[in-house]
């Protein structure tokens, strides 16, 4: 028998500030000691997928989602479970292609840059959250799923929404996998 | 409502991260603590403002002290300070026997020499929220044993 997901919800949770205000200080700093806001955004996605491979363990543990048949399943799953459960937010999740391996997540609200009033002169390709995209790439890589996760919006760069784009690669050892089940 | 995970995770990948960028030589290996530190200041900065909105005038020094240990504490870390000292002329040892941050290390003696990484951002925390509170301090943090561990707090009189 397995044990009831949310025992105390509650008690795992903290003060958004707190993880909002020290992202902000860290995209401060990595500004400070990289020039270029190419470097800033591949830190901010290295950090993130370190992130991203540790935090697909803790989801999966306390989640309790089924196996995900579709690739549409799996996004559904990142937007309305993960960031639930995480940020506190529901993006919506549309699909791009035919061949439904293309996937958008748009965020109405954002928590991470609730305190950004714009990004810093000289910084316009700065993507702010980034780490966003690299905890994605990292935890899907753990469910043995490849996949590009990009910024297509920015609100801070003067879009209308922002919206992250998932693109799934090719399924991994897609026969070792079937074999052993 | 963010996750603790999260938080946990994050600040994970923040000391590891500034770590090694040093091994790699773009920065000094002193000024990683001060790096920590001083992104800490920046958050303890924030978080005070926030939390201190609706509470009454502080009394004294002491006041913010208790402050720092039970509210302040209780909702950055989930627990208040065990233990507060003070010699009452400006020196305060806050021992927390439980910190969050350290809890997910081994408990001996093993890791002992990394822990000072794990706390510098912490310092900084209690350093920004006095600061702007308008207590200019110093604050360092020991550990014995994991995962307890003492910040001493000292006040610079101005």
């Amino acid at each position: 028998m397995s044990r009831p997901a949310h025992r105390r919800p509650e008690y795992r949770k903290i003060n958004k500030d707190l993880f909002v205000l020290t992202y902000g200080a860290l995209v401060a700093q990595l500004c400070k000691d990289y020039e270029k806001d190419e470097d800033v955004n591949k830190y901010l996605d290295t950090m993130g997928y370190g992130i991203g491979t540790r935090l697909v363990e803790d989801f999966l543990a306390r989640s309790c989602v089924r196996r995900c048949h579709s690739y549409s399943e799996i996004a559904d799953i990142i937007a309305q479970v993960a960031f639930k459960m995480y940020l506190g937010i529901t993006p919506s999740v549309t699909c791009n292609n035919a061949s439904r391996n293309e996937f958008s997540l748009i965020l109405d609200k954002n928590p991470l840059v609730e305190f950004v009033e714009e990004l810093p002169t000289g910084r316009s390709s700065l993507c702010y959250c980034n780490l966003l995209c690299g905890i994605i790439r990292g935890a899907l890589e753990m469910v043995h799923l490849a996949a590009d996760v990009t910024f297509l919006q920015d609100r801070l760069k003067g879009d209308s929404v922002t919206e992250i784009g998932i693109t799934f690669l090719k399924k991994l050892d897609e026969k070792k996998y079937r074999r052993k089940k | 409502m963010a996750d603790e995970a999260l938080f946990l995770l994050l600040h994970n990948e923040m000391v590891s991260g500034v770590y090694k960028s040093a091994e790699q030589g773009e920065v000094e290996n002193g000024r990683c603590i001060t790096k920590l530190e001083n992104m800490g200041f920046r958050v303890g900065q924030g978080l005070i403002e926030r939390f201190t909105k609706d509470t009454a005038r502080f009394k004294d020094e002491l006041d913010i002290m208790k402050f720092i240990c039970k509210d302040f504490w209780t909702t950055v870390f989930k627990k208040q300070i065990d233990n507060l000292r003070t010699n009452h002329q400006g020196i305060y040892v806050l021992q927390d026997n439980k910190f969050r941050l350290l809890t997910q290390m081994s408990a001996g003696k093993q890791y002992l020499e990394h822990a000072s990484k794990y706390l510098a951002f912490t310092c900084g925390l209690i350093r920004g929220g006095l600061s702007n509170l308008g207590i200019k301090s110093i604050v360092t943090a020991e550990v014995s044993s994991m995962p307890a561990c003492k910040f001493q707090v000292m006040i610079q009189k101005l």
